[in-house]
Order: C-alpha cells, then structure tokens, then sequence
C-alpha cells in the first residue's frame, strides 16, 4: 500500500476539499509499537486459545495466529500489561525491551 | 459477575471499524469501548463524533483510524449532528435519492460533550425521536485538555479544577445521573455498560440499535492516565466499578428497568477507590460518606428495578 | 413566466425553498425570520414540500444539524437573525472549512446590548470573515430568486461552501411586495440535484472534520481562501444562467447613475432603492451623483467595485453597522483597503444610520450628501471621518 503523504508533505492543493479524508484507516500505518517498554510473551503451553486477551485490548494489536493461538501485533503494541493481567491462566508475562 | 464463557469472545467478529495505530494512551479502556461498539454496529454506521480524547486520537488528518463514515464538528453538538444525519438518510431513502436500507446513526461523546456542554442537544436530540444511539464514553473528566472535572466527576476525585488541595478535597459534587435524565426522555431504551464486560456491552449496543427511536448508553471509560491507575488495571477497575455497586450494569427498556450484570454481594467501594491515585487523599470519613451514597443510589435503583417486575 | 403575487418576501423566500426541493430544512424561531420557517412548517405539514423539518432546541443545534444534514448528501436550508447567528457562530466558521453546502437567510438584525429586534447590518458584519460566500437581495423578488441562486452555487462541485443570503429584517422580510415565482421546468433546468464531492455513507466511507497539527493547518486556510475567491467564477455563471433562465439579471456590483458621476453612494442592501431615488431628485437638481450598491459581499469583487467607482472622485458611504474603536463603520473600513492603492484614491464621506431599523429616509439621503458634500469642501483629511447620522446629540 502507498504511504500516505505526512501532513508534512501536502502542499494546499493536495487537501482533499474541506479536509476530507477519503482513505478509511490510513491511520493504521502509525506505528504505535514505538511507545511501549514491555511488550508480551505467550506461553504457548498455558494458551487455552480463549480470546481474552484479543478482546480487551484496546489496541486491536491481538489477532489470532494460524496455530490459533492469540499473539500480539508488535507494530501497535503499546505494551499496557492488559493482556497479562486479564488472562485466565497466566500464560502472558511481560518482558521488558532490550533497545 | 458477568456469565463467564470466556470462549465467546472468540465468536465476536474480527473486523475491526477503529483501527490500530489510535494515539490513545496505553490501556485506554475508552479507546477499547470504541473498538466493541464498532464491532457491535458493524459497516453500516455513520458516526457523528464530539471532541474529545477519541476524536483528537483517531483523526489526526490526513489519517483517520475510522473505517466507517465518521463526521466531527464540534464539542456540544454530537447529538445534533446525528440528528442531521439521520434526517437526511430519512428524507434522501425517501425520495428514492439513495436506495433504502438500514444504516446506523451514531452520535459518540464523552462525559462532558454529554452532560456538560452537550447536554442541550442531547435533550433536543431526545425529544425530537430521532432513530440513532447516542454513546457518552465516560472517562469521568475533560481528559483530553488535561483532567478537568466534569459534571461526570465523582465526589472526592482529584482533577486539576477540582485538586485535592488543603481546604476542600477534590470534586465537592456527586455525579450527575446522565443515564436518568436520558430515561427521564421516555426513550425507548438506556442502558449503563462497561468494556469490562464486553458481551453486555455489545448486545446492549445492539439492541439500542434495534430498537427505534433514540437510545442512550453510558459507557463507563476507565482512563489509567486520569485516574491514575497503572495501565495494566484499566479492565480490573471497571470489573470493581460494577462489583462495589458504584457503577451498576441496567437496562431501561420502554421505561422498564433490569439489572443485567448481577454484582450482589457487592464489595466495598473501598476496594474500588483504593487502586485510584485520584482517590489517593481520601479519609475514612470521605469514604464512608461515598460507600453510604453508592448504597442509597444502588437501593433507589433496586427499587426502580422491583417497580418494573411485572409491568 | 410563474405566477406574480403580491406576498409577504419571507413567504416567497419560503416558497422558493420549497420549489428547490429542499431535503432538511433546521431551523430555530427568531424574530424577524419567524415567518419563513412557519411557512416552511406549514409547506411540510400540509404535505406540499417533501423535507424534514427538524424543530432544533438553539440556533448552535440548528446549524449542526444542517451541517450533519449536509455531509449525509442533502439539500439543506436554515435562516436566522442577529443573536441566532452569534450563538451558532462557532458553527458558522467550521462548515464554510468543512466545504458543506448550506444555504442560510439571514434576516438582518441588530445584534444585542440593549435587545433589538430590528434591522441593521451588524450581525452581518459580527461573521464577514466566516467564509461563506455572501449576497446581499434589496427585495422581494431578488429574495426569491437568489435562493435558487444559493442553492446553485453552493452545491457546484467547483464551491461546495455555504452561502448566506442578507435580507434586511422587516424591511424586507415583512412587506408584501410583487414577486413573479419561477415555473417548475425553470427550476429544474437552473438548479440540478445536488451530488455531493462527499457523503456520509457506508459505501465509501469517509472521515469529515479531521483535526489539524499546525504543520497543516495553514495548508487547509489556503484552501479554503482559495475556494472562495474562485468560487466568483461559479457566481457569475450562476447569474448569467439566471439572466437566461428568468430573464433577471444581477451582478456582484450595481450601479444606478454612476457611470458620470462624480460623487457616488456606496449602499448594501434595502437602503440602495431608498438612494436611488435620492440620486434622482439631487440629478434633478443639477448633481453629479450616482449610486453603487454592492450585492457580492464575499468573496469581495474587488474588480467590479473599483471599475464601477471609476473616475468619481467622491463616495458617500453608507453603514448599517458600527465597528467600536475602529476607524469608521465596517463597509467603509473595507472599501478604503480595497481602494487604498489606487492611484487616483477617492475621498470618502461614512454615514452610520439607520441602526435598529430606525428609517432612513429620501430626505435624509439628500442631507447626508450636502454634508458629505460640506466636509469634502474642507481640505482638513481628518474631515472625512465618520459620522452618525440622525442620533440624538450627536
């Protein structure tokens, strides 16, 4: 997908008309995985593939893998600790980042 | 507590109308509350949208994290610019100008773009029977300008207008009823939730869109970054919400009230207050004098729940 | 050609409205434009005009209700007067840099303290720099006519802004005057249906009203400076389509007499009929006088203006308005910085009258220039600064 022009780049002709934005979830292209300091680890062994997790986060950064098993989304996670402390077998712990 | 089949979170649709990539703070439950009524009302929404922490978030343009029609104008009128909306598709279906065909109207606003600075055109909204659903994401404060009270602030929260200082301590007012004065509209439906409980959240978003004419529902938006709480406990402290009996889950059908989370025995507000940094100053006298009024509050809400059995 | 009828100009304004086939129709009660929302009410309730009627709680609501109306693809109509305009005033700003077609009568009305509910150009003046496109109608059949002209303009794919019709209250809104109406075929082949650049719908979703960092922020100024200056080109075809459509023909400035005149009154509306009259009798009387009357208010034709004013090298402006502090009464502050680089710069006589709707007769038109012409014999340039004229004390 073509990256959206930053507001950086767009000369006033390049404004859609009254500020419209035509693209429906451009957005998605920030990468909010930047803001984090921990990010979560699945225990696999622990995962019952319950969905907990997928549905309280307030990112939209949990998808289901094709294992089934649910994982974070790196790109968008904001590492809230949500995840860990929701999940009904404690099979997410929070790991600190390295960088 | 909330029927826990925790495998039904898995039958929930995956689609998602609030994309990633939002600049809501870390564990914004507010920020989770949009994604579930999004998934509840599916593609055919328009959502007209107040100012505020979801607006200032998710519209930063040229971007939107919006994958339905969404419209911002301006603080107080949400309600307004729902109404507009849904007179158009109205008037537009009928002229055959576009074809007919259910689409959702959605006004959206926190705290106080509904009971503060919106509450006029709530009302009028209200009154004048519009077919949409009015969302008031409830953080409890003007968050996005930086922790103002609000008329949604509960008794003794600290905010940065109504500080925990040496003389008076912290918002002196108790929290405006918004979900009464919605029911006092004789609206066909209003309805309190919490994205603690996201299965009661989202069947009653889609029964109030169901249902026609106007529908209110008051969702309790635990804000980590106001209350100041870790982030991590944003889901924990609106599950204590529900279950201390501070934040009752109910539903007001054609004037009928039930309970649809059932909290009883409820735990002490204490255990509530006490993971809240804004609650942080709170003497015993405060909190007694909270525990008291959530108590008369919830059994006035009782009362109005046993008047309905059997109407 | 339509029926003519002699009506009240607020049910005509209506009636036009409800040949152009409005879709919502919000509006909140003000005195002096009551009558053409009630008769909007009665339209839709007898089953005449097929629109919703959104009976709003406040001007602010009125107006976003328009505005959400307007981005869901309708054709929408609202109208108010002085307070009603202050109190949707934030509105008023956002919809012109949304680009959402609205049309609006303004019932001119002073603006409160003391209250008034009678005629005067300052709420016109409180919103000169909203960015709608504005007209001035100096009667009853020009009211008619211009809705459909509102209507037009504002929906062309090339605007796509709001647009404000001034209609002095009372004077206008309230009399009952001859206006031809427009046959249905008239309408149909001058005011196509609307197709929005934009709509609210779940087929191609949109986001409208994003919020601006100020790294684009003025990006989005210029754009919407940009459409407003070039939406004259829309305007002017607009009234060249009217001309062959009606047969009526108007222009963004008007002149009466003024082509070899060597003093000139400037008006904005009702006022230029009350002056031409005027400007005869003083004709009469061996005066070089003539009349401008600017109807285009934004965008400014500033062309147009200075062409008409020509080689006249005296102008009698005349305000309906007051700007406290300022150096005048807002029309003639505008027309000195539209004619400050010229180089043959006309002196400038300012009246202020009229306010409240207080009459302002052929008589004292006549007075006003043998004063304008009194103060332009003194070579002191401070005597051409403004006055009140017919205030007590004054």
């Amino acid at each position: 997908m073509e990256r959206a022009k930053t507001k950086e780049d767009l000369t006033w002709q390049e404004i859609e008309v009254g500020g419209v934005v035509t693209r429906p979830g451009n957005a998605a292209e920030y990468e909010t995985g930047t803001w984090r300091s921990a990010h979560p680890v699945v225990d696999f062994d622990r995962c019952v593939k319950c969905g907990v997790c997928y549905i309280f986060c307030p990112d939209a950064a949990i998808y289901e893998n094709a294992a089934g098993y649910f994982v974070a989304d790196l790109y968008y996670c904001k590492g809230c600790g949500i995840c860990p402390h929701e999940c009904p077998t404690g099979a997410i712990h929070m790991e600190e980042e390295t960088e | 507590m909330e029927a826990k089949n925790v495998y039904a979170y898995k039958l929930v649709s995956r689609q998602e109308y609030f994309t990633s990539g939002h600049r809501a703070c870390q564990g914004c439950a507010e920020a989770l509350a949009v994604r579930l009524v999004g998934k509840a009302l599916g593609r055919d929404t328009i959502v007209a949208c107040a100012t505020g922490c979801m607006e200032i978030v998710s519209s930063p343009l040229p971007f939107t994290n919006w994958k339905v029609p969404w419209i911002h104008v301006a603080f107080e009128n949400a309600a307004a610019v729902a109404s507009g909306v849904e007179s158009a598709l109205k008037v537009l279906m009928r002229k055959g100008r576009i074809p007919t065909r259910d689409i959702h109207v959605l006004a959206m606003a926190g705290d106080g773009g509904t009971s503060d600075i919106g509450l006029q055109a709530l009302s009028g909204a209200l009154e004048r029977g519009h077919n949409f659903v009015y969302v008031c994401y409830d953080n409890e404060a003007y968050m996005n300008t930086g922790i103002q009270r609000s008329s949604a602030t509960p008794f003794g929260a600290a905010t940065t207008t109504s500080p925990a200082g040496k003389v008076v301590p912290g918002q002196v007012t108790w929290k405006k009823n918004m979900p009464a004065i919605a029911a006092a509209h004789n609206i066909p439906y209003v309805a309190t939730a919490c994205p603690s409980y996201p299965l009661d959240l989202m069947q009653k978003v889609r029964k109030a869109v169901r249902i026609k004419g106007p529908a209110y529902v008051h969702i309790l938006s635990v804000c980590p970054t106001g209350w100041r709480l870790r982030p991590e406990l944003a889901i924990k402290a609106g599950r204590l919400a529900v279950e201390t009996g501070v934040f009752p889950l109910y539903e007001v059908e054609h004037g009928r009230y039930r309970m649809t989370v059932d909290a009883e025995p409820l735990r002490p507000v204490g255990d509530y207050l006490k993971i809240q940094g804004r609650f942080r100053h709170l003497t015993a006298t405060l909190t007694a004098e909270i525990q008291e009024r959530v108590n008369a509050d919830y059994a006035r809400l009782q009362r109005k729940i046993r008047r309905g059995e059997g109407a | 050609m339509g029926k003519r009828i002699g009506i009240e100009v607020s049910l005509a304004a209506a009636e036009a409205v409800k040949m152009a086939d409005v879709d919502c129709i919000a509006a909140y009660p003000i005195t002096p434009q009551t009558h053409i929302v009630e008769h909007l009410a009665e339209l839709v309730n007898d089953g005449v005009l097929d629109a919703e009627f959104i009976p709003v709680e406040s001007e602010h609501s009125a107006l976003s209700v328009c505005a959400g109306s307007s981005a869901a693809g309708a054709r929408v109509f609202t109208c108010t007067s002085s307070q009603g305009l202050a109190l949707m005033n934030e509105i008023v700003h956002i919809v012109s840099a949304m680009r959402l077609p609205i049309v609006m009568i303004l019932a001119n009305r002073s603006l409160s303290a003391p209250l008034s509910i009678w005629n005067d150009h300052t709420d016109v003046m409180s919103i000169r720099d909203c960015g709608w496109v504005q007209v001035f109608v100096n009667n009853g059949q020009e009211a008619f006519d211009h809705v459909m002209f509102a209507f037009r303009v504002a929906e062309s794919p090339q605007v796509s802004l709001p647009v404000m019709i001034h209609m002095d209250g009372f004077i206008l809104t309230h009399v009952i005057e001859p206006i031809t109406y427009w046959e249905e075929e008239q309408v149909r082949s001058y005011l196509p249906d609307r197709v929005p650049l934009f709509a609210l719908h779940p087929d191609r979703p949109v986001s409208m009203g994003a919020f601006g960092m100020p790294s684009i922020f003025a990006e989005t100024k210029a754009a919407q400076d940009e459409a407003l200056i070039h939406s004259k080109a829309e305007i002017l075809a607009a009234w060249a389509a009217m001309e062959q459509t009606v047969g009526r023909s108007y222009a963004p400035v008007e002149g009466y007499r003024h082509e070899d005149a060597e003093t000139l009154f400037i008006t904005q509306g009702s006022f230029g009929e009350t002056v031409s009259l005027a400007v005869d009798r003083l004709r009469a009387q061996g005066a070089a006088v003539g009349l401008v009357m600017d109807r285009l208010w934004r965008p400014f034709p500033f062309e147009e203006f200075r062409r008409a004013v020509g080689a006249a090298r005296r102008l009698i402006v005349i305000d309906r308005a007051v700007s406290f502090g300022g150096q005048g009464g807002p029309l003639a502050i505008e027309l000195r910085s539209v004619l400050y680089a010229s180089e043959a710069r006309p002196r400038m006589a300012n009246f202020i009258c009229g306010l409240a709707g207080r009459d302002v007769a052929v008589d004292d038109f006549e007075a006003m220039y043998r004063r304008a012409q009194a103060k332009f014999q003194q070579q002191d340039p401070d005597a051409e600064d403004f006055e009140y004229y017919g205030v007590r004390g004054k």
